[in-house]
């Protein structure tokens, strides 16, 4: 059982994160390729000052027009959106593995913080689950890829509450919540979480349209 | 709830469907996908999380009850979902709901752009599904006869060369007893300004280039007309999918003011020939942006203004509302100077909810109102939310600088017997202008 | 022999005409013409209320019309306009009209020596061509893309061959459109034919013609191009071999194809605007080689020069030389000459000339609302408030300049500089 919770937290992590960091790297330059190669027009627009301008605009909560009027949905996006970076990096037993990994240490939030935050995104996720069973817009164009990265996204989540909590026998909901985050590094490239790779790009190229070519917002 | 259970009769429609099979249809679906599409409709399908976050952007869905299938990602579905699902394998059908989703219950007002987190452009998507209508042959009749007219003449509506000239030279002689030496100048070569305008202008409403020539007039503008080819910054091509007459067109609009060494084109009011002219036309003929300066009316109108160049007997007394047509406003940016020329020409301007670039199209915007008769339905109940938004402003004047939202806000104003009149503001700025006194 | 060797060559500043201002006795006066030769300057002007005339120099003719507009030097020095008396359109040259009426007239051509003006006619809403006058004897449903060739013999336009009905789909499908010569319609239709071309002694003519909605193709005396292409731009004949080159678009970009076949592999934005050098050794065009980014090719090999917009391609008469305008931005047009960019930049420049001898180049330009000419990249004569395009003497010596100052038609010869 060590063995085996050594070789996911040591070379399966590392595998993990080699995969996440170069199937990233490939999916973006073959997009950008494609884009090249295929639409070397519109790549002439981006305009990084209007892309900047956007993201951030859409990084503020109820800052734009789709976040004002869906605010459920907004608070839920932004909950989980950020309680998933808090944790991944600010989590006790993470900022272990950190450090052992990159050799630096730096302040850690409480565990009970972590556990909460961690219960906020589970309860963001049971909201996103009840909203695509319940709300019809979002039924009507739900598809199995989308629970798949609802799926994905869920489980580090749960197990990692579970493990903190020492549910069942600890280790082995440790070592679940390691494969289900190492599952989680390997899906982003390959599934529908690959919108945390391509809405930069996504959101640049439009709000360069919106923002240099047409003067207006896009929020 | 599926555009298969809306089907409306189009002879076109079914004329070119019935003569489909299976396999050409995925034959030139994948054509188009793989010769045409690239990084954006790869980035689009992959990213959309279904979210559903856009379905209160569209009228469409907000004024049919939030029906999931006039959602823009809900549309998506139906259509280019449709196909990367089936990959490109739809049944004649399918294909007929595909036309009939694309061509009619979709402006590409781009209205939805300001609710997706992702950024993805329905519109861009649901051009592309277009394109693939055009390639397999399927477009509703009435708006297929028009990008007909436009390969044929260069212009929307069948307008014969002599009728074009005609049409200038008979407002340049009506308006003439109202303005004594009042030109409508031809061809002349140098001027500042290129006046250019749509068919509908000569054929149904010259009362426009009568109303134009006034203020020209009025200002001691240098412009001119051209009598050849390339008067028509129209385009009814760009929304059927006919990128490649699309891009015959605006060369001949271009050309006929590089030909004349004019500096700037100014357009009438009109905002679908603006998207051509402005940021699309040109792109497929390689210029990065269009090749002579292009001024909307709007904001023509503001340079005046703020020149002081215009003189008025006073203004508008009737409190009025500002409909922001989306492609000069979402399209341009001049939601600002449109507010500002209203506000020159009318004592009071009750603003609609949403407004400026938040504002809800026409619904005759995109081509709909071009795809005629058998559609008029779609865009009225697809736009009641308009009618709302009308209504509560409880204003009997809309100022709508745009054709296609003047034809479309008409129709939703009799549907919804709202007894509001709809103006440009060419209209207004004739109506209040100092005319010179006759003996 | 070249019409400019009757012209006074002789150096130096002469005033043609003190005062081209309005006559008081006018109502208006609109835009001023000069003859190539610079030694006349017309307009029309309105003499009361639904009466023009055309005004020469100091005179205005005596015979007056209801409307008149297009006016134009003819290369040979005739100031014609399209006129109208009693409901009756024709053209007059120099003040008298034609004998032959028509119910509208438009869109006059020149030979490139002057001797014959063609015009676009309507008459009892049939529409055709007329050469000096006299209409094709058989006139069509509707009639555009009108040339007159070089040598002024012959006229072709793109024709509707029968009326269709409103929203009549499967008429147009079937082709309605094709190319008249002189009024003679090719046999074979098409759904669309534009901008007929003559050969250079108009024995021959081409057009580019969409075979579908989706099949464009180049269509040489009624027969299209075996090769289809995804779109095309006007095509043009070898000076002195049968074939005929066309812009031809595949895979979304463009190249150009002889005779159907590919001759500039299809690898630019755009590609248009085609010029043979006279003698058929060197093609030219404008091409794109970047999105964005326009200069001129010679040879499929681009200039180094790229300008978001290029325009005015000009071939010398000896063929080895080209010139061109580029614009940056919408506000600097300047002049791009094998090459090389001059160094003026201006609100508007004009199509550049060659002299003779191909040595020279010249071109109008104006900045700020006045005038001025460039020969070889040099401001010669001075600055304008109006200027027309420069002239080089036959011998390729001297350049003349047609200008107004202050409302006095000037015109100057001077040496050109080297």
């Amino acid at each position: 059982m060590n063995a085996f919770y050594n070789f996911a937290t040591g070379p399966l992590a590392w595998a993990a994160f080699a995969v996440f960091i170069g199937g990233s790297v490939y999916r973006i330059w073959s997009m950008i390729q494609l884009a090249k190669q295929k639409e070397a027009a519109f790549i002439s627009y981006m305009s990084l000052p209007h892309a900047l301008r956007s993201i951030v605009r859409w990084l503020i909560p109820f800052g734009t027009l789709g976040w004002k009027e869906n605010p459920s949905i907004t608070l839920a996006t932004f909950l989980f959106h950020i309680c998933l970076f808090v944790l991944l990096i600010f989590t006790p037993a993470h900022e272990v593995l950190w450090s052992y990994a990159f050799g630096f240490t730096f302040p850690v939030i409480p565990e009970v913080l972590a556990d909460t935050l961690t219960l906020v995104v589970i309860g963001a996720c049971c909201f996103f689950v009840h909203r695509r069973l319940t709300n019809i817009q979002v039924r009507y164009v739900t598809t199995g890829k989308d629970w798949l990265a609802l799926g994905i996204a869920t489980a580090p989540f749960i197990t990692g509450f579970l493990a903190s909590q020492q549910f069942a026998d600890g280790q082995i909901m440790t070592l679940l919540h390691v494969l289900c985050g190492e599952a989680m590094l390997v899906a982003i490239p390959f599934t529908r979480l690959s919108h945390a790779l391509f809405q930069p790009l996504t959101r640049a190229y439009i709000a360069s349209e919106f923002g240099a070519v047409r003067h207006v917002q896009d929020w | 709830m599926s555009i298969l259970d809306r089907k409306i009769e189009d002879p076109e429609l079914k004329r070119a469907t019935e003569g489909l099979s299976a396999d050409r249809i995925e034959q030139v679906i994948n054509s188009v996908l793989q010769g045409e599409a690239g990084a954006r409709l790869k980035a689009y399908a992959e990213t959309c999380m279904r979210c559903g976050m856009c379905a209160p952007a569209c009228h469409y869905c907000v004024s049919h009850d939030m029906d999931p299938s006039y959602s823009p990602v809900g549309k998506v579905e139906q259509t280019m979902g449709l196909i990367l699902r089936k990959h490109g394998r739809l049944t004649p059908d399918e294909v007929y709901g595909m036309a009939q989703l694309a061509y009619t219950e979709c402006n590409l007002c781009r209205r939805c752009v300001h609710y997706c987190p992702i950024g993805i452009d329905t519109g861009y998507i649901i051009s592309t599904v277009r394109r693939i209508c055009h390639k397999l042959g399927v477009t509703p009749l009435y708006i297929q006869d028009t990008a007909h007219s436009h390969s044929a003449t260069m212009n929307q509506m069948w307008v014969k060369e002599d009728e074009w000239v005609d049409s200038l030279q008979w407002q340049e002689d009506e308006a003439r007893d109202e303005f004594p030496g009042l030109r409508i100048p031809l061809d002349v070569e140098g001027a500042d300004i290129f006046y250019s305008v749509i068919a509908p202008e000569p054929k149904f409403r010259t009362q426009l280039i009568y109303q134009a020539a006034a203020i020209m007039k009025h200002v001691g503008a240098d412009w001119t007309m051209p009598s050849t080819p390339g008067w028509d910054n129209s385009d009814m091509c760009m929304f059927t999918g006919d990128f490649e007459m699309m891009g015959r067109l605006k060369r001949s609009h271009f050309e006929a003011a590089q030909k004349l060494k004019v500096r700037r084109i100014v357009m009438g009011e009109c905002g679908h020939a603006f998207r051509s002219v402005y940021d699309v036309g040109n792109r497929w003929l390689g210029w990065k942006n269009h090749p002579i300066p292009i001024v909307h009316s709007v904001e023509y109108f503001w340079e005046l203004f703020n020149e002081g160049k215009i003189k008025l007997t006073g203004k508008y007394e009737e409190p009025v509302t500002i409909h922001d047509p989306c492609n000069i406003i979402r399209g341009r940016g001049l939601m600002d100077k449109l507010r500002e020329v209203t506000h020159h020409l009318c004592s009071e301007v009750i603003e609609m909810s949403p407004t400026r670039e938040h504002n809800y199209c026409c619904a005759a915007g995109g081509g709909v109102i071009n795809c005629g008769p058998p559609f008029k339905g779609v865009r009225l109940e697809g736009n009641r939310i308009k009618a709302d938004q009308l209504r509560a402003t409880g204003v009997k004047t809309v100022v709508a600088p745009c054709h296609n939202c003047h034809g479309g806000l008409e129709d939703i104003i009799h549907h919804y017997q709202l007894g509001i009149q709809t103006k440009f503001l060419g209209d207004l700025i004739y109506e209040l202008m100092e005319k010179p006194e006759l003996e | 022999m070249q019409l400019s060797e009757s012209w006074d060559w002789e150096k130096g500043e002469r005033v043609v005409t003190e005062s081209l201002a309005p006559m008081p006795e006018h109502k208006w006066q609109e835009e001023i013409h000069v003859s190539p030769d610079g030694e006349t300057a017309a307009a029309i002007v309105c003499i009361d209320d639904g009466e023009f005339g055309l005004r020469m120099n100091d005179t205005v003719h005596d015979n007056t019309f209801d409307k008149a507009w297009k006016p134009g030097f003819t290369p040979d020095g005739r100031f014609c306009a399209l006129v109208q008396q009693d409901e009756e359109w024709t053209l007059a040259e120099n003040g008298e009209p034609w004998d032959e009426r028509y119910g509208f007239m438009w869109s006059p051509l020149f030979s490139s020596e002057g001797g014959a003006v063609a015009t676009a006619v309507q008459q009892d809403m049939a529409y055709g061509m007329s050469v000096n006058g006299v209409a094709w004897d058989t006139l069509f449903e509707n009639a555009n893309g009108f040339a007159l060739s070089d040598n002024g013999k012959r006229t072709a336009a793109v024709v509707q061959t029968r009326s269709i009905g409103q929203a009549d789909l499967i008429s147009f499908r079937e082709g309605v459109f094709t190319v008249a010569v002189d009024g003679e319609a090719w046999e074979s239709t098409f759904m669309n034919a534009w901008d007929p071309v003559f050969s250079p002694y108009a024995h021959r003519v081409a057009a580019q013609v969409r075979l579908s909605l989706y099949d464009y193709t180049v269509a040489v005396d009624g027969t299209p191009w075996p090769i289809h292409f995804q779109c095309t731009w006007e095509p043009c004949f070898h000076p002195n071999s049968s074939a005929v080159v066309a812009p031809v678009r595949q895979g979304g970009k463009w190249g150009i194809a002889e005779d159907g076949n590919m001759l500039w592999k299809p690898v630019f934005f755009n590609c248009w605007h085609l010029q043979y050098a006279p003698d058929g050794s060197r093609l030219y065009a404008i091409v794109a080689p970047e999105y964005g980014k326009f200069t001129v090719a010679q040879d499929e090999r681009a200039w180094n020069v790229l300008a978001p917009v290029v325009t005015e391609l000009t071939v010398s008469p000896d063929g080895s030389r080209a010139a061109a305008l580029g614009n940056h931005d919408n506000k600097a047009w300047h002049v791009m000459v094998d090459g090389k960019v001059w160094h003026g930049r201006y609100d508007m420049a004009w199509k550049p000339v060659f002299s003779a001898d191909s040595r020279s180049v010249g071109c109008r330009v104006s900045s700020n609302g006045k005038y001025a000419v460039v020969v070889n990249d040099n401001t010669v004569g001075g600055e304008f408030d109006k200027a027309w395009d420069p002239a080089f003497s036959p011998d390729g010596s001297k350049v003349l300049i047609r200008g107004m100052r202050n409302n006095a038609l000037l015109r100057i010869v001077a040496d050109v500089p080297r």
